[in-house]
């Protein structure tokens, strides 16, 4: 055995450097990543605290240094470190503030987590963000109720709770104590160019009929009616599928999914929302999104070449730089199944999301939260929204300011849906491995075999699975 | 040499070997252990579970279509591309034959010798970037770019049919280099009076091949093959970076690293992932085994 080692033939610093990259070495990889094996449970560090009064409600350290990491995605950081940061050492001077970026939020703040060693605020996002159902589990986020009950940094008389929008902070509530912020406020539904619908007289859809009779318009223009990218983008098309299932049987049905209730994927709503949907796939989606990634689709309908995209109001500002001029983006909702769906063709799905939270076993979780209200004041919203093109969870905070189309478009949505905008579903961030499972299996009913009853009962199957599987942390709702 | 020998070995081996030691095998004792829990990675080690995740991997059905994959890229990558390296290697330094004395390669073998080492300098993930541009699934795609317009596209990646064959080729591709160049070295090693014999006896280049160059650089091949073998274990990069969804569509090239590090950082089951490590670490070791007893034959003196 040893002999393969010592062959005087290979150059051992080649050997060595791709031995590194060999299976023989994973196995201690995970260990050697994930780090300090137990060390986490031994006490927690000192932690910084100061005294609490009227204008230190958290009671901070005003000295103490806070650890904030943004992730760099489609939000980009710049309202990190132009808006919150300054207007964070406009009231704490002696407080600073160390700041850092990264695209990969679990490579780099995992390991830090598992030594007992976390940056003070973090911002969990992106497509390799942190399990946070695991991270609230073991212990690792602080509990925000004293963030959401202390007055806002500058609403007069409101707590910071009561400046949000309905179900901000149930959103980062988990077995009745809120643990996250989500700061993003993002509508989701079909994003399409308003400027080459008024050219071609084309209407955005209320019911099923008018949308595929508007898709085989497109189809005759030349134009692909619906798209999403498969290779890395088919969570839209799971949140278009839910969302058409949530209209038909109200969000109860999306309720008891993320309850992993039995046969809550086999629930006639969910049935006939993938039956619709696999029609639009069988006939109005190009086959080679499949392999595409999303910039690359969302590029396609920059050039008008994809009518329809399913996805959030962040799309606008992840293509910015990309949207040539009299491109303009509107939204429109998710068109009705059927004539009996019991919520109304305006309901919309929006919801707080990007993760925000204090880490429990920082230096400076108190500091953490501070930074956190300071994002959760109005003026810190504001620029917010005209930095990155979305609306946050403070209510309001861009009434009355001029905004993009897109996000007036949204703005708009919610205004018709009123009473009817529904929050969606949670399981996607509860279970990670739940919403893998129903990736690929969106994308084997759009882009392959169109079979919605085979989609309902392999998700209900690995929904079970989930709920037996006992090294999986449980959450409901209601 | 005997006075002081023992500070010389001391002082040569403490460090590579306690380095070893640390990072290697403490990391698998702690991947052993930690595969009998239920751990999530995120705090304190609890739940021991004995051989449950054992148990659970069994009813996976990811993992045997990762065992299948793996096994796919065992028996392909070492064939091909020791295959391929050996042909070219022997062109580079004997396939011009034998003239005025001395043997060489074929013409401008010195300018193959650095266009097939070149994909060695490449790192693995701009390979992969690069080939996701090659195995493009529309007309921006490389490949299906050469193709006139009215043919509909190959979607390559995205089709199950052929997404762990493309990989194939890129693995070929970046590795073929490297062992043109360990063979190259391997056949300078055999004396050139060897092949001057036998071309004045009168053998064809066919036969030099396969009665000369071979045997006497079977080591090389051995070696060679297990290496590749190793790696055919991993191509996580490839997978991560090139494919569908990450493994897909739908699992199709989903392998055994991408599964460890996608249940231990993404699922926060690294209990999970630790006892998917002891797996692979079993299998490269049976593979390693396998490979090297049933390559064993005589050697050749040269």
């Amino acid at each position: 055995m040893t002999d393969i080692f010592t062959k005087s033939e290979l150059d051992r610093r080649t050997l060595l450097r791709r031995a590194a990259a060999v299976g023989l070495l994973a196995t201690p990889a995970v260990s050697m990543l994930s780090a300090c094996v137990g060390g986490s449970d031994e006490g927690t560090q000192d932690q910084a605290t100061g005294t609490k009064s009227a204008d230190n409600p958290l009671g901070i350290d005003p000295k103490a240094g806070v650890e904030i990491v943004i992730f760099n995605g489609g939000l980009g950081t710049k309202y990190a470190t132009d808006v919150d940061t300054p207007l964070f050492n406009k009231k704490w001077p002696e407080a600073k503030v160390t700041y850092s970026q990264t695209e990969e939020i679990s490579t780099q703040i995992q390991p830090r987590i598992n030594a007992g060693n976390p940056p003070d605020m973090i911002n969990n996002s992106g497509s390799k963000l942190m399990d946070f159902g695991a991270i609230v589990k073991a212990g690792q986020a602080a509990d925000l109720t004293d963030l959401f009950a202390a007055p806002s940094l500058d609403i007069a008389g409101k707590t910071v709770a009561e400046t949000l929008v309905p179900g901000a902070v149930e959103q980062g509530t988990y077995d009745g104590k809120p643990f996250a912020v989500n700061y993003a406020y993002t509508v989701f539904g079909l994003w399409y160019n308003a400027a080459l619908f008024k050219k071609n007289n084309w209407t955005p859809p209320a019911t099923w009929a008018e949308f595929t009779a508007l898709c085989d318009k497109i189809k005759a223009a030349g134009i692909t009616p619906f798209g999403y990218a498969g290779a890395n983008a088919s969570y839209y098309m799971v949140r278009a599928l839910l969302t058409s299932a949530g209209k038909i049987g109200t969000e109860q049905v999306l309720k008891d999914i993320d309850n992993l209730k039995e046969g809550a994927w086999t629930n006639d709503a969910v049935k006939q929302a993938a039956e619709a949907w696999a029609g639009i796939g069988k006939n109005y989606i190009n086959k080679t999104f499949l392999g595409l990634r999303h910039t690359e689709v969302q590029l396609q309908q920059n050039q008008d070449k994809v009518a329809f995209y399913p996805c959030g109001s962040w799309l606008e500002n992840e293509q910015a730089k990309d949207t040539p001029s009299g491109f303009e983006y509107a939204i429109a909702p998710y068109p009705s199944v059927t004539a009996s769906d019991k919520l109304p063709a305006t309901a919309i799905n929006a919801a707080a999301g990007e993760i925000y939270f204090a880490a429990a076993k920082g230096k400076n979780p108190q500091g953490g939260k501070e930074y956190l209200r300071t994002m959760l004041s109005k003026e810190a919203a504001l620029e917010f929204t005209k930095l990155t093109k979305s609306l946050t969870v403070v209510a309001g905070a861009s009434d009355g300011v001029t905004i993009s189309p897109g996000l007036t478009s949204a703005n708009d949505a919610v205004a018709k849906a009123g009473k009817d905008v529904f929050m969606g579903y949670l399981f996607d961030t509860w279970y990670k491995k739940l919403d893998d499972e129903s990736r690929a299996a969106a994308n084997d009913l759009m882009f392959k075999d169109y079979d919605a009853a085979k989609f309902c009962e392999r998700m209900e199957k690995a929904s079970q699975a989930v709920a037996k599987d006992s090294a999986i942390t449980k959450f409901t709702r209601s | 040499m005997r006075h002081g020998k023992y500070p010389f070995i001391i002082g040569f081996l403490v460090v590579p070997v306690a380095l070893y030691v640390t990072f290697v095998v403490w990391a698998y004792i702690q991947a052993f252990y930690l595969s009998v829990y239920e751990w999530s990675g995120l705090g304190p080690v609890e739940n021991f579970v004995g051989l449950g995740n054992f148990r659970k991997m069994w009813d996976d059905t990811l993992f045997w279509q990762s065992i299948k994959h793996n096994v796919f890229l065992l028996i392909f990558l070492p064939l091909i591309t020791v295959v391929l390296a050996l042909i070219f290697a022997f062109l580079l330094n004997v396939g011009g034959g034998h003239k005025g004395g001395v043997t060489r390669g074929v013409w401008g073998s010195k300018v193959y010798r650095i266009i097939f080492f070149f994909p060695q300098l490449l790192a693995l993930a701009i390979v992969a970037v690069i080939f996701g541009r090659v195995f493009g699934p529309d007309k921006s795609g490389m490949i299906n770019g050469l193709f006139p317009d009215s043919w509909s596209p190959w979607l390559f990646l995205a089709d199950e049919r052929y997404a762990m064959g493309c990989l194939l080729v890129v693995l070929v591709w970046q590795a073929v280099g490297f062992y043109v160049v360990l063979f190259s070295a391997g056949m300078g090693n055999i004396p050139t009076e060897v092949y001057e014999a036998a071309a004045i006896d009168g053998a064809s280049r066919m036969t030099l091949f396969f009665r000369i160059t071979i045997p006497l650089l079977w080591n090389t091949v051995q070696v060679a093959w297990v290496y590749l073998g190793i790696a055919a274990f991993d191509a996580f990069a490839l997978v991560n970076i090139m494919t569908v969804d990450r493994g897909g569509p739908d699992g199709a090239t989903s392998v055994l690293s991408l599964m460890i590090y996608r249940n231990a950082f993404e699922f926060s089951q690294a209990g999970y992932a630790s006892a998917l490590g002891v797996v692979l670490f079993f299998l490269t070791l049976t593979f390693a085994w396998v490979t090297l007893s049933a390559t064993r034959r005589e050697s050749v003196e040269a």
